[in-house]
């Protein structure tokens, strides 16, 4: 059990900064995960926080004790990586057993951990084979094996899923839950997947350029993204973005963009915004909902249907303005035809157009 | 919805009358050039299985009419080098005392640079790597008088040591670049994996890195054994009267000046001498290509 703290942490790749001096506090037992588009230094930041790259200054801190310039094998950490990083030359029962044989335990106990962690993964049929005569799935249970018998305090994912197909990586991402739940442990998890992130955090750190945009709870950073990055970032389908501005009238507030005029009265604005200002409204398809009779209704034309399954995502112009929106399979949305929705204000989110941050 | 798309079956189409004229001709022509440059191996053996009588006549395509290995035992035990005629077995064991330390340590020495070139990233390796790789273009010869007073002052000159140190300098290079390239296609994400699981700079290199090497170790054990065992001008400058591999034996043997000139018994000599690298070719020619091939293999 441990907990992490990231205290102004720079890294830099000679001119380029990956991470600038970022602040971050994992609680014992937590389960973050660090998600962002590639190239945003999140996976450098786990290689930093693990010991494998160097940290330009900061401090690091595992339960209050500075690990900075500790080696990576005495911080208590397991560590699973994208490419598995299985050693190819030796069989999964030695490559689960390489770190304890390294660290001199018995082979008794080496033994009993090996059982414990192939039992957990349901990996005991494969002790024997060779990495390269796994599938993907079950070379990245090894790897997860691998990580589960050092004792780690922390566990570190670095995009583990990311070269699985859909389905496995849907399982997987299940087991990983489940180990959690059982093993408590602090777990640190790198993803540019927003589904992993949502499904598996307790906290989802999303971050750009080296710079943590937003630290919440996957619920919040979905439904209250901090900006318009986050906000566009997470869900799928996509955000819809609206430039406009805000326009007083009568007490009400509206937003207009060009003919397209929606009243926000009810959204709960952060801060006092004075009318006139430049703002960029941010709609989830599925805050557009098909109009029921109670709530103003927008009247719009569809351009284009997809099919998504369980529901269909709609392409209509309202008012010159066009959005994606939700739609059941029996609302009887057809390409061309109008179509009348009802926008859930409350749930929507105002950006400042020059910052990007929420309103 | 995605449809099932059939099996292609590759159907083998015959050959049209002119693609089987087409064929024959390349044939022909590749065959004509492998003889073509066959031949002057055809002429060493044949030769060599001659006897003096028989190559006095000059017909240097003819079969051996009367077929002696007299010459292949005498090139072996009898051969003169000067007043010493012991022939080229002193130099075949000179050698082979040679080639067995140079190759192993410097693939060994190339596989620990290149480790720690494409993994350690120790500050200013790339400066290193350029120098050495410098290192690999600048003609050898120039660096033997220099390496020459070295020897003298460190007192090994004209020994074991010297010869064996001289060959492990000059093959550094190339084996570091071989190694580091190899390497360097190896995902280092099996080196981050072994530094969590604890293992330093050594047990990372025995345990993961190099069972892991085969393919190129097999191109690197080619290169050096052909090329030490090739040598010719480090043998002859540093190994010293007592070490003098065999290259610089079978010169000693083929230029003698007095009496007349044994063909036969050179051209055994010659073969002898060349036996070495030749089967190393043949028995590892597929491993070659393979480990040359193998650049992108995967974890």
């Amino acid at each position: 059990m441990s907990s992490v703290s990231l205290e102004k942490i720079d890294i830099h790749y000679g001119k380029v900064h990956v991470v600038r001096s970022l602040d971050l506090h994992i609680r014992d037992g937590e389960f973050l995960v660090l998600l962002g588009p590639s190239g945003c230094g999140k996976s450098t930041l786990l290689s930093a926080i693990g010991g494998l790259n160097d940290v330009s200054s900061g401090k690091i801190l595992f339960n209050d004790k500075d690990v900075t310039w500790v080696d990576p094998k005495d911080r208590g950490i397991g560590m699973v990586f994208q490419s598995y990083a299985l050693y190819p030359t030796m069989t999964v029962e030695r490559n689960m057993s390489f770190g304890l044989r390294i660290a001199g335990l018995d082979r008794a106990t080496i033994d009993k951990k090996v059982t414990w962690a192939a039992e957990l993964l349901q990996i005991t049929h494969l002790l024997d084979r060779k990495p390269s005569a796994l599938s993907g799935g079950q070379r990245q249970r090894v790897a997860i094996g691998r990580a589960l018998v050092r004792d780690a305090d922390i566990f570190l994912f670095d995009e583990p899923l990311s070269n699985l197909d859909a389905k496995l990586r849907a399982e997987l991402r299940l087991e990983i839950k489940k180990l959690h739940k059982a093993l408590k442990s602090t777990m640190i998890y790198v993803t540019h997947d927003q589904i992993e992130a949502l499904t598996l955090a307790d906290r989802i750190a999303v971050m750009k350029d080296g710079i943590i945009q937003q630290l919440d709870t996957p619920l919040n950073v979905y439904n209250k993204p901090a900006n318009a990055f986050v906000g566009s970032f997470l869900g799928s389908p996509a955000m819809n973005k609206v430039e406009g501005q805000l326009v007083a009238d009568n007490d009400r507030l509206f937003f207009e963009a060009g003919t397209f005029r929606l009243d926000v009265s009810s959204y709960p604005f952060a801060q006092k915004v004075e009318a006139a200002r430049k703002v960029v409204l941010g709609l989830r398809p599925e805050h557009i909902v098909p109009a029921n009779g109670s709530a103003p209704v927008i009247e719009g034309k569809v351009s284009l249907i997809e099919p998504l399954g369980s529901s269909i995502l709609a392409w209509s112009v309202f008012n010159g303005i066009n959005l994606s929106h939700m739609v059941g399979q029996d609302d009887g949305c057809e390409v061309d035809h109008p179509f009348a929705v009802t926008i859930d204000v409350q749930k929507a989110s105002f950006f400042d157009v020059e910052t990007g941050w929420r309103l | 919805m995605t449809r099932v798309t059939p099996p292609t079956i590759v159907v083998k189409r015959p050959l049209s009358y002119q693609e089987v004229w087409g064929r024959v001709g390349i044939y022909a022509f590749l065959g004509m050039l492998a003889l073509f440059f066959f031949l002057p191996a055809y002429v060493m053996l044949v030769t060599s299985f001659k006897g003096m009588d028989e190559i006095r006549l000059g017909h240097i395509f003819t079969l051996p009419q009367q077929f002696s290995v007299d010459a292949w035992v005498k090139a072996w035990t009898s051969a003169c080098t000067g007043l010493d005629c012991t022939g080229l077995r002193v130099g075949f064991w000179n050698s082979v005392k040679i080639v067995v330390p140079s190759m192993t340590l410097s693939i060994l020495l190339g596989a620990i640079n290149g480790y720690a070139l494409s993994f350690w990233k120790v500050k200013g390796a790339n400066v290193l790597f350029a120098c050495l790789l410098l290192g690999s273009f600048i003609p050898y010869q120039v660096f033997i008088y220099p390496l020459v007073r070295v020897y003298a002052q460190a007192g090994i000159y004209g020994s074991l040591p010297a010869i064996v140190l001289t060959h492990i300098i000059f093959g550094m290079p190339v084996m570091t670049l071989l190694f580091r390239n190899y390497y360097s296609g190896l995902p280092v994400e099996l080196f981050k994996a072994a530094r969590v699981d604890g293992a330093g700079f050594w047990k990372i290199f025995f345990a993961i890195i190099l069972p892991m090497s085969a393919p190129i170790t097999i191109v690197a054990v080619i290169m050096q054994v052909t090329a030490i065992w090739n040598d010719f001008l480090l043998g002859l400058v540093f190994a010293g009267r007592d070490n003098l591999p065999m290259t610089v034996q079978l010169n000693n043997i083929v230029n003698t000046t007095t009496g007349e000139r044994a063909y036969n018994v050179n051209m055994a000599a010659t073969m002898l001498t060349s036996l070495v690298p030749l089967t190393v070719y043949l028995v590892s020619g597929r491993w070659f290509v393979r480990g040359i091939a193998s650049g992108a293999v995967k974890g």
